[in-house]
């Protein structure tokens, strides 16, 4: 009992971590490789005792720094939801990891442990329904302001984000008719099945339309360019503007938490998550007939670092869009969002609906 | 246990660390207010009339319309799960409520619904 206590004590904080760590050293990779990509230098200043290891320290000055930035609360805005904001954009998108597994089964001593934080039966509901919640943060803090341009920068955030969340559900329906099963780890375990004996069954090989759909509305829910409109800079500044120190950091943060959960879920149901190709419970069977046999916590830890190493491309690859695109117009993000990717989620619950009973007909 | 012990844990450490990050905020940070300092910042120029001002109507009509479809969504994720169950049957039903909803969706796109200027 106290046991299994502790085991799940130990997986909460491993998930917390990475997710933070990841978030936290995402804040200097996106530094940095705008850098790279304008061909400057970057954040290469914090030192400590004189080393700088390329710009590294960046992330723990700049969380010092806003700790002792001075606090401030507009006198004619609402004190209790100004304080809340933050919390509400920084909480829902911290707990959603907690139902991304990341990777298989583990046997220790007769135990057998999932490697997921929460397995429950109706995780993607879950997932959708954590990721709701992120309006509020948005809109609350655009009202508690008490100032013209934050609330039209939460108004215009809440509008985009309500948006996308439909595109968002319904792309992850055809994932859903082909596996049958609203359970991640389930979902999860099904993509390592082949399909034509060679060919991995992830969710991106067969629902190619639903991961372009899903990929697009989940950067649109991150709110990063191309569609940061809620923040665009050099127009309205955005529903953030009356914040300063940790209050503000934790809006930032909250933004690179949910990317590092959308590459997680992009990866989980898309991706294969934790499965590496002809990777099995016993070892790799290659199509053209080897096998390899490896012992159990080899093939484990071959999964969580197959599950890490897609979780960092995808944000590689969300960084790699931000620094590349420019901001799209605001009517352009409605018109994406209500006139393109709707009717195109719609079409793909249909074809997939026919295709797979044509399948099962034949 | 399975489900809700660890999902509290996570709820916990997750809640724990926000409130600390906003503590910490609160308590550590100098409090050196002045009028200047307490106005809001709109672009430097001196704010007229309240914040919270009257605006598009639009935004409700979003908001409106993302909950028609929001049900749809939900309705549509038991189908999915039992879809193979259904066979046919299942998928033409669905069909025509799919057909039904895509009908409002042009009725509210021909009626400017959509268009932001």
């Amino acid at each position: 009992m106290i046991v299994e206590a502790l085991i799940h004590l130990v997986k909460v904080l491993l998930v917390i971590g990475f997710v933070m760590n990841v978030a936290g050293l995402l804040t200097w990779v996106e530094r940095k490789q705008s850098a790279v990509m304008q061909d400057r230098i970057g954040a290469n200043r914090a030192d400590i005792f004189g080393f700088r290891l390329i710009g590294l320290f960046h992330p723990i000055a700049d969380g010092l720094k806003m700790i002792t930035k001075e606090d401030f609360i507009p006198p004619g805005g609402n004190r209790f939801l100004h304080t809340m904001a933050p919390f509400a954009a920084f909480f829902p998108a911290l707990i959603a990891f907690a139902i991304i597994p990341f990777g298989d089964v583990l046997r220790v001593g007769g135990r057998i442990i999932p490697l997921q934080v929460v397995d429950f039966n109706v995780g993607v509901l879950y997932l959708l329904a954590v990721g709701g919640m992120s309006v509020y943060g948005v809109v609350l803090a655009g009202w508690s302001s008490n100032n013209k341009y934050s609330l039209l920068g939460g108004l215009r955030a809440s509008a985009q984000l309500i948006s996308y969340e439909i595109t968002l559900g319904l792309s992850i329906i055809g994932v859903l008719m082909v596996f049958q099963t609203l359970q991640l780890s389930e979902i999860n375990r099904l993509q390592g099945e082949l399909l034509f004996g060679f060919i991995p069954k992830w969710g991106v090989v067969v629902q190619p339309l639903a991961f372009l759909l899903f990929f697009t509305a989940a950067v649109a829910e991150s709110r990063r360019i191309p569609f940061d409109q809620p923040e665009s800079e050099s127009e309205i500044i955005g529903y953030f503007t009356e914040y300063s120190g940790m209050k503000w950091g934790m809006f930032m943060f909250a933004d690179f938490i949910e990317t590092v959960t959308v590459a997680g879920v992009a990866t989980s149901v898309f991706f294969g998550g934790w499965q590496v190709p002809y990777l099995f419970a016993d070892g790799f069977h290659f199509p053209w007939g080897s096998i390899v046999a490896l012992p159990h916590l080899a093939v484990i830890l071959l999964q969580v670092a197959s599950f890490v190493f897609k979780v960092l491309f995808f944000c590689w690859l969300l960084m790699t869009i931000r620094w590349t695109l420019p901001r799209f117009r605001y009517d352009q993000v409605m018109r994406l969002g209500w006139k393109y990717l709707l009717p195109l989620s719609l079409f793909n619950i249909l074809a997939t609906g026919v295709v797979i009973l044509a399948l099962q007909a034949l | 246990m399975d489900t809700a012990f660890p999902l509290f844990l996570m709820l916990l450490f997750a809640g724990g660390l926000a409130g600390a990050m906003l503590a910490m905020g609160e308590f550590i940070g100098p409090k050196r207010l002045t009028s200047i300092k307490l106005e809001p910042f709109e672009c430097g120029s001196t704010p007229i009339g309240p914040g919270r001002q009257r605006f598009n109507v639009k935004f409700y009509l979003v908001a409106m319309l993302f909950i028609i479809f929001d049900v749809e969504v939900v309705f549509l994720y038991p189908w999915a799960v039992i879809f193979r169950d259904l066979g046919v049957f299942g998928l033409v039903e669905m069909a025509c409520f799919i057909f039904i909803l895509a009908a409002a969706l042009v009725y509210v796109w021909k009626r400017g619904a959509l268009e932001w200027e």
